[in-house]
């Protein structure tokens, strides 16, 4: 298997410009399920007891699979990505992050009783807030909601929504319905209310076989095929015309790659200009709204091995103002970090690349 | 004077059926069947098209058969208006995905008698795909040997949007029947029955479901690759017809770097995934994508490794219809234009120039 080669010690490039870096994708999560209870009602400790509960895990990232956990990033007695201090030493610090934005994906969108999952989603961001974001002032967090009940998710928006803690809503690429629906438009609402983005993850519930050909086999082809399912929510987003209705809404596409976009673009414009009668509301070139709207997190490159074929997608994109850093710690999506951005980028598109998208789309900068 | 074109060969014409078309093809059997139950497809799902039939509007020939019906019509508009060289049938019915497998495999081969009685034996510049009831691998294979001794049938045809993914054991039989006649296996937009169009179920519009088309061609590509289809299968060459190519390189880029992380999962391949792309599959160009600046197009063949794997198509009569003279607004030289407009594909399905 891949070796870390010897330059490319986990930590910022030193040749990378002296400018504020902000990590767009840090996962965490609980050690275990009993770190939540405290933040639980009795009835739902008691249920959670009563039914052999042992974890909500995501199984998106199976925990022996190369791409789960880069090197020395499992604390005792918990999973990667469970420890705030070995998080610091082994991210914050080496990295020299102003920001990083943290999602917690604990299976709150496999749950199928909607209390447990309203209850649920409060327990992760009060546990978020006590555990990680408190103590430490580099973390920014994603507000978790149960995004089965909308307006009960738009509910705990409003109670969290208002904290300088939490920068973002987590939504996620499979969801029981098209992101782009009606049904939840209240979780966009009070998003917009509270300047919050909304984070669109890799993950959520089964019930739809993640192609539309079916469930494929094996993990790798499911990994892969993430791409497509963030392809079809974008496609949702501007055909419902959320991003018409909510234009200071901003949508993040987290771990889902990037190079799709253009082509996809493409098409989508194509397809408009024939089409848009079928949708009145989307007033212009999609992709000219999805360059206002949308930002996605660089993590993985999926780079082909000419770094100038990669340029030539960035260019593509249309925007410098879309792609934005990140590391996806704790999965192993690189092995040289200087590899972790494009390479060539100018100055000034680096600088935005590396925080200054960030900055803007968190609101950060009045900090 | 204009110059000299070279060869057009056009890789994406439907042949319409038309209301009793297939009657006289059909056992009595399955037509007193269809007569009685009929067609029992899609379970009532829809999007209506932007258009009846999704044709173009002027593409209605004057004798009242449905567009793309009607061959004299077509012969006008179509293959003597643009000098076709060879035109490739590809005939969308709903024969090829009934629930009845029986029914199924007997649609398909009315079907195909069909298209050799009034289209391949009428028409010297026409091929066509071979229709098969693809959820049933046996009998599509068995479609497939009795089929394939008319010479004007130069593929197996699938629709992109199946019920497992392609690469799926369960399919392989097709690709075997397909190898041992020496057929590419086209795979042609639309189908659908089992699953929903996206991983969080069904989009609300007509310009979701045909934009998100690609996505379908993208999963079933991933999985002929992955499941090693190309491996146990060598000679097996795929078209992706009427998928668009732009998001290739992306597909290739991502398959190769995630393989290279996890292919301890998948020890049957013993290449790059993307060499296999490479090597086994070809793509029609309608609905090409338009990017602003034409010249990305090019870009986009570069990032391919080439436009040798690139066939021209226009979807005639449906409303998405490329013009071959202004589909593509790049520039290319003399010899890539050649190869993408005619040469390509009479390579590859074996036609003399």
């Amino acid at each position: 298997m891949t070796q870390i080669a010897a330059p490319g010690r986990y930590a910022r490039p030193e040749q990378w410009p002296d400018v504020d870096l902000v990590d767009t994708d840090v996962h965490i999560t609980p050690r275990s399920l009993d770190a939540l209870l405290p933040h639980l009602p009795a009835r739902w400790r008691d249920y959670i007891r009563e039914s052999g509960v042992t974890g909500l895990e995501s199984d998106l990232y199976p925990p022996g699979s190369p791409l789960s956990a880069i090197p020395g990033s499992r604390p005792a007695g918990g999973p990667p990505g469970s420890d705030p201090d070995l998080l610091r030493t082994q991210l914050l610090d080496a990295w020299g992050t102003r920001f990083a934005i943290t999602h917690c994906i604990y299976g709150v969108d496999g749950i199928h009783n909607p209390d447990w999952a309203v209850a649920m989603a409060r327990a992760v961001n009060d546990w978020q807030l006590a555990e990680w974001l408190s103590g430490e002032p580099r973390l920014r967090g994603s507000i978790v909601v149960a995004a089965q009940d909308p307006q009960r998710a738009a509910d705990e928006i409003d109670r969290v929504g208002h904290l300088p803690e939490f920068v973002q809503v987590l939504m996620p690429v499979r969801a029981r319905m098209p992101l782009g629906n009606r049904a939840f438009w209240p979780i966009y609402e009070a998003a917009a209310r509270h300047g919050l983005a909304i984070g669109v993850y890799a993950g959520g519930a089964g019930g739809n076989p993640i192609t539309p050909v079916g469930a494929p086999s094996y993990y790798l082809e499911e990994y892969v095929l993430l791409a497509q399912a963030f392809q079809a929510q974008l496609v949702s987003l501007v055909s419902e015309g959320v991003l018409v209705r909510f234009p200071e809404l901003r949508i993040v596409l987290i771990e889902a790659g990037f190079t799709w976009l253009p082509p996809l673009m493409w098409r989508f414009d194509k397809n408009w200009k024939g089409l848009r009668r079928e949708i009145p509301w989307v007033d212009r070139l999609p992709s000219e709204i999805v360059r206002e709207s949308v930002r996605l997190t660089a993590q993985p490159l999926d780079e082909p091995d000419d770094p100038r074929q990669l340029l030539e997608v960035v260019e593509a994109l249309g925007s410098d103002r879309m792609l934005m850093f990140s590391t996806d710690y704790p999965h192993r999506q690189f092995d040289d970090p200087v590899r972790s951005a494009p390479i060539g980028l100018s100055t000034d598109a680096m600088t935005r690349f590396l925080g200054g998208t960030a900055l803007e789309t968190y609101r950060l900068n009045g900090e | 004077m204009a110059r000299p074109r070279p060869p057009l060969v056009d890789c994406d014409i439907h042949n319409e059926l038309a209301p009793g078309s297939l009657r006289p093809y059909l056992p009595r059997r399955w037509q007193e069947y269809d007569e009685t139950y009929g067609n029992r497809g899609d379970g009532g799902s829809s999007y209506p098209k932007g258009a009846p039939r999704a044709a173009r509007t002027d593409a209605w020939p004057p004798s009242g058969l449905p567009a793309g019906g009607d061959l004299d019509f077509m012969r006008e508009q179509l293959l003597d208006a643009y000098d076709v060289r060879y035109g490739i049938l590809n005939c969308l019915s709903k024969a090829n995905r009934q629930q009845n497998p029986e029914y199924a495999a007997a649609l398909c081969r009315a079907v195909n008698e069909w298209q050799v009685q009034e289209w391949l034996e009428k028409e010297p510049r026409l091929r066509a795909g071979i229709t098969v009831p693809y959820e049933e691998p046996a009998l599509a294979a068995e479609e497939i040997d009795r089929a394939a001794a008319h010479p004007g049938f130069v593929q197996v045809l699938l629709l992109v949007r199946t019920d497992e993914p392609l690469g799926r054991r369960r399919y392989w039989p097709i690709y075997e029947a397909a190898v041992r006649n020496g057929l590419p296996v086209g795979v042609h937009f639309g189908g659908g029955r089992a699953n929903p169009l996206t991983g969080s179920g069904w989009p609300s519009y007509y310009i979701e479901d045909h934009t998100a088309m690609a996505q379908a061609f993208q999963a079933q590509l991933v999985s002929l690759v992955l499941e090693g289809v190309f491996e146990r299968f060598p000679d097996l060459k795929v078209v992706l017809i009427e998928g668009g190519f732009g998001w290739v390189p992306s597909v290739m880029w991502r398959m190769d770097k995630h393989w290279a992380r996890l292919r301890d999962e998948v020890p049957h391949l013993t290449r790059k995934p993307s060499e296999y792309v490479r090597e086994h599959v070809w793509f029609t160009t309608q609905p090409i994508e338009e990017p602003p600046d034409p010249r990305q197009l090019l870009t986009v063949f570069e990032h391919m490794g080439g436009t040798d794997r690139i066939l021209f198509s226009t979807d005639y009569p449906h409303w998405d219809f490329d013009d071959p003279d202004r589909a593509i607004k790049a520039r290319l030289d003399p010899e890539t234009r050649a190869r993408i407009f005619g040469g390509n594909a009479m390579a590859l399905y074996g036609l003399n120039a």
